[in-house]
């Protein structure tokens, strides 16, 4: 089992996932450069990590979306593959259209840094087919953008067709129908603001993460 | 004609005396970019003129220290190969002028310090005062202040990727026209991949990377040497911009080329930018340095040579490589879409040669620029002081209310509102961040981690600098020994007023021995650190301010918790409930915020006791014998036992028989104390015994209350909700 984790310039979470993943979860990692125009034959799955891609100046995700490793791994995800993206990673999903809807500034408009409570709003994703339905997990956000937002319509087929991954217990940032997380219709894109990453090593006082880890390697066993 | 008229010297800061010493070193009349660059290596900033005769009676070696002061951070061995960097870094003036780059360049600067060296950044911490946020006058303008240095902290840690973990944020009337921003950051290094700022290897080229140079921070250091005026304002375009993301770049491409092999020395441009690097490299290695403007990335057109020399852009590098191998470090950093160009060349003949197009523009010894700029012992005085030795009278209608107005004050309430802005979780190394006593930090490369904490106390160093630099030194090993960790080193800020003023230079003087004193008898040498004089506005010097970060040692392991974590448990206090009398509270938070007074001394300290407390609570800890363990300081033992119950755990205690009135009894501010719970106080009993060190069971453990017999009882949520709630509440008043 083998995760391929994206690495932009301004990525910082990158060297969190692959520890998470090599470390915490036991599976084999490798980086993959923005400029890379392929994933490796080897990679199961892709992580996007968190962090400020390209510097996120002009608007989270908006620079990313023209990169290399972007087209690469839209092909990969079309293809059947399975991408996760933490935070920016999340933004840069919705950004290049593999996720609908945006990540817009924090209703509070300030970066938020601390641990907070999602409920798993549905089991049948190959990120959540381990954990029991309505489990809560402790994970942290690290966000200064991560009020999701989407039209009307959108939000309701998202619900309809039982895509909201995640939500908010207690919602930190605005965010709509407190919505944390969404996978694709095939259901094999997931994108999600909080940090499995962080909460992967009992020492960071939460492993609440490695839900998503476990389930996406049983879902690829059962393939 | 010349064009050095007296005015032109002084307007650049430099004294008639020091434009003579000028003269007779170069034997002729400096050019105006000459003289340029003597001003800002002669500044107060760059050269410590004022306190280095001082600074030289601190510490600095130990058996652990692998690098002391003069380098751009210093180093400790942490074992298994690896070392910690670190240091703390002042950028007051700026983050007046423009708080919010201001405060973002200071993180920059600090964090280009570290990865000099070769270090990868893990941790930053921050010591930040400001005005009182509910003064009528000040209030309005100290609240954007301070939102504007948090945001400028966490824009630049947060998209760096480095961790905020941890620091201080206190306020006093005295930082009104003068608040204090103290960065200290810390990096991992391999013990054998350290670098220096050496211009090493005749002929070998000097080679500049990262941002392009602008008119950005032109005489950052002289006005970072200066009193505050009303024209201060006007200075905004001496502050930097920074971009974090370009820093990130800029770390991970030195990272890379230090790792090639091809990098000899590598210096970042901080304060003085090209000109100081230049020149402290050169002097350094003992050669010289010769640069060609002409090539020079720039960023805007038509720059003189003189701004360009005094450029403090951000997010440059100056490096010399081995000779032929150039175009490695070239593509490493085109890898990294970075500017890097070779601008000069090191020679034999010590001098710093400056060309623009060929044409000579600057021709100094580095030696005269980096270690010949004049030295002042000071005249020093008795420290100035405006307050009374005598207590006024006073009495506690309600104790309550006092501890409720102490966990609602500025200096003691809860700073979440400031720390959630920062991502103190990146990394994934956090095992203990803000709000404890003191940060942890795993290593990740040696199953070590490091303990944090930095520590001032502005009050407390105006009644005695002397006794207040210890009780300083005191606390943060303290804190730091709280959490399991033995302290092995320190870094210091040194915050002071005009050092013109023999009243403020004896401050300096008396605080500088005062620490020295503490950090020998803790055994924690200062490996660096930063002095920032001339904090005034309009005459008024800012309480003298020594911050000192404490950096410990412990083997990596879930961390001993502050606060209570379960009913039933023995509660303790170690050291005892202390002593103090009506002289010793004048400096304490009681007074200060109850009373609004200060007065007498600061807590009377006795370091070989201290020394013993923390002995006992580290081998405490280490046994696994506290299920939480929390320092008393300021506000003393009633705030210590509320901030311990905020977790819903609070306790029952009754103190034992004292001669102590009860404000002095529950607020006094006596250090060598910590409060602990247990399951096993006869364990700890018997190391405290062993090491004569007295221990007082008070009470137990209980669910959701905070009484102490006979003076308060309180619903947790009473003390809690008032203390969360009030940073907030100020800001948005």
């Amino acid at each position: 089992m083998k995760f391929g984790v994206v690495v932009f310039p301004g990525s910082n979470c990158d060297h969190d996932a692959h520890y998470a993943v090599t470390q915490n979860v036991g599976a084999q990692a490798s980086l993959l450069w923005h400029q890379e125009s392929s994933v490796p034959s080897d990679v199961d799955a892709i992580i996007i990590p968190g962090g400020f891609s390209y510097g996120d100046y002009l608007r989270c995700g908006a620079i990313a979306k023209f990169s290399p490793i972007i087209s690469a791994v839209t092909k990969f995800a079309h293809a059947g593959g399975l991408v996760m993206g933490f935070c920016n990673g999340f933004q840069i999903l919705t950004e290049s259209g593999l996720l609908p809807g945006a990540l817009i500034r924090n209703s509070a408009l300030k970066f938020i840094c601390r641990p907070i409570d999602l409920r798993v709003e549905t089991t049948n994703s190959p990120f959540t087919n381990t954990a029991t339905p309505g489990q809560i997990l402790s994970l942290p956000i690290a966000h200064g953008e991560g009020c999701y937002t989407a039209e009307p319509h959108v939000l309701d087929q998202l619900e309809a067709e039982d895509r909201v991954v995640f939500r908010y217990v207690k919602n930190p940032n605005g965010s709509l129908r407190d919505i944390a997380g969404i996978c694709n219709a095939q259901r094999n894109v997931l994108g999600m603001m909080p940090h499995p990453e962080r909460a992967a090593d009992p020492l960071m006082g939460s492993t609440d993460g490695l839900v998503l880890f476990h389930s996406l390697i049983a879902s690829l066993a059962a393939k | 004609m010349s064009t050095i008229t007296p005015e032109v010297v002084a307007a650049h800061s430099l004294t008639p005396d020091e434009y003579q010493k000028v003269l007779s070193l170069l034997g002729r009349e400096p050019s105006l970019t000459e003289l340029g660059i003597f001003s800002v290596m002669w500044s107060e900033h760059c050269s410590y003129k004022s306190s280095k005769i001082h600074l030289k009676k601190l510490p600095t070696r130990s058996q652990l220290v692998i690098l002391g002061p003069g380098e751009n951070a210093g180093i400790i061995d942490i074992g298994q190969g690896y070392g910690i960097a670190f240091k703390i870094e002042s950028h007051n003036h700026p983050s007046f002028i423009e708080p919010f780059q201001g405060a973002a360049t200071g993180v920059g600067g600090i964090l280009r310090d570290i990865f000099t060296m070769g270090a990868r950044p893990i941790a930053v911490l921050d010591s930040i005062r400001f005005g009182p946020l509910d003064d009528p006058q000040t209030g309005p303008r100290n609240r954007r202040i301070l939102e504007g240095v948090v945001a400028g902290i966490a824009h630049y840690g947060n998209c760096f990727g480095v961790p905020t973990v941890g620091g201080e944020c206190v306020f006093h009337k005295s930082y009104d026209g003068n608040p204090l921003v103290n960065v200290f950051a810390l990096g991992v290094i391999p013990k054998d991949k350290i670098f220096f700022g050496r211009a090493e290897g005749i002929g070998n080229p000097v080679i500049y990377v990262g941002a392009k140079t602008g008119r950005d921070g032109i005489h950052g250091a002289t006005m970072a040497s200066d009193e505050f005026t009303e024209e201060s304002k006007q200075k905004r375009p001496n502050v930097q911009m920074g971009d974090p993301f370009l820093e990130k770049l800029l770390l991970e491409a030195c990272i890379e080329a230090m790792h090639s092999g091809a990098v000899v020395g590598i210096q970042d441009m901080g304060a003085a930018g090209l000109t100081c690097s230049t020149c402290e490299m050169g002097s350094r290695a003992g050669t010289g340095v010769e640069i060609d403007l002409m090539h020079v990335p720039q960023r805007e057109t038509g720059m003189t040579p003189y701004e360009i020399m005094l450029s403090e852009s951000q997010e440059r590098m100056l490096l010399v490589a081995e000779k032929g191998r150039e175009q490695e470090i070239f593509d490493i950093f085109d890898k990294w879409g970075l500017d890097a160009a070779t601008v000069g060349v090191v020679t034999d003949d010590g001098m710093l040669r400056v060309r623009n197009h060929g044409e000579l523009i600057a021709e100094i010894n580095n030696r005269d620029l980096a270690d010949e700029a004049p030295l002042y012992d000071r005249p020093h005085t008795k420290p100035h002081r405006n307050v009374p030795m005598e207590a006024p009278d006073f009495a506690s209608t309600d104790l309550k209310a006092d501890l409720i107005k102490l966990l609602s004050s500025g200096d003691l309430c809860s700073k979440r509102w400031i720390y959630e802005q920062f991502d103190y979780m990146v990394r994934t190394n956090t095992l203990a961040g803000p709000g404890g006593d003191a940060a942890i930090i795993r290593i990740k490369e040696t199953g070590t981690s490091v303990a944090v904490s930095l520590d001032g106390n502005g009050r407390y160093c105006y009644l005695d600098p002397r006794e207040g630099a210890k009780l300083v030194v005191a606390e943060a090993c303290r804190n730091v020994s709280t959490v399991g960790a033995l302290p092995v080193a320190a870094t210091n800020n040194l915050n002071f007023g005009n050092p013109q003023r023999p009243e403020i230079m004896a401050q300096l003087v008396e605080a500088i021995e005062g620490m020295a004193d503490a950090c020998a008898f803790f055994e924690t040498p200062i490996t660096g650190g930063n002095v920032s004089l001339y904090n005034e506005t309009l005459g008024e010097g800012i309480l003298p301010t020594p911050v000192i970060g404490i950096v410990g040692l412990l083997p990596t392991q879930a961390p001993v918790p502050s606060r209570f974590q379960a009913e039933g448990l023995t509660v303790m206090l170690l050291g005892g409930i202390g002593s103090s009398d009506e002289v010793h509270f004048g400096g304490t938070q009681y007074a200060y915020v109850l009373l609004k007074q200060m007065w007498g001394l600061p807590p009377a300290l006795d370091m070989a006791v201290e020394k013993n407390v923390h002995l006992a609570i580290r081998e405490i800890d280490a046994a696994g014998l506290a299920a939480s363990a929390h320092d008393l300081s300021d506000g003393g033992f009633a705030v210590a036992l509320a901030e311990a119950s905020f977790d819903g755990i609070g306790a029952a205690v009754i103190l034992p028989p004292s001669s102590l009135r009860p404000e002095l009894l529950l607020f006094h501010e006596a250090p060598s104390r910590i409060l602990l719970s247990t399951n096993s106080p006869e364990e700890v009993s018997k190391i405290a015994d062993k090491l004569g060190v007295p221990t007082q069971v008070i009470g137990k453990t209980v669910k959701g209350q905070v009484v102490i017999e006979g003076h308060l009882s309180a619903a947790i949520e009473e003390l809690q909700q008032p203390w969360a709630s009030a940073l907030e509440n100020a800001l948005h008043a």
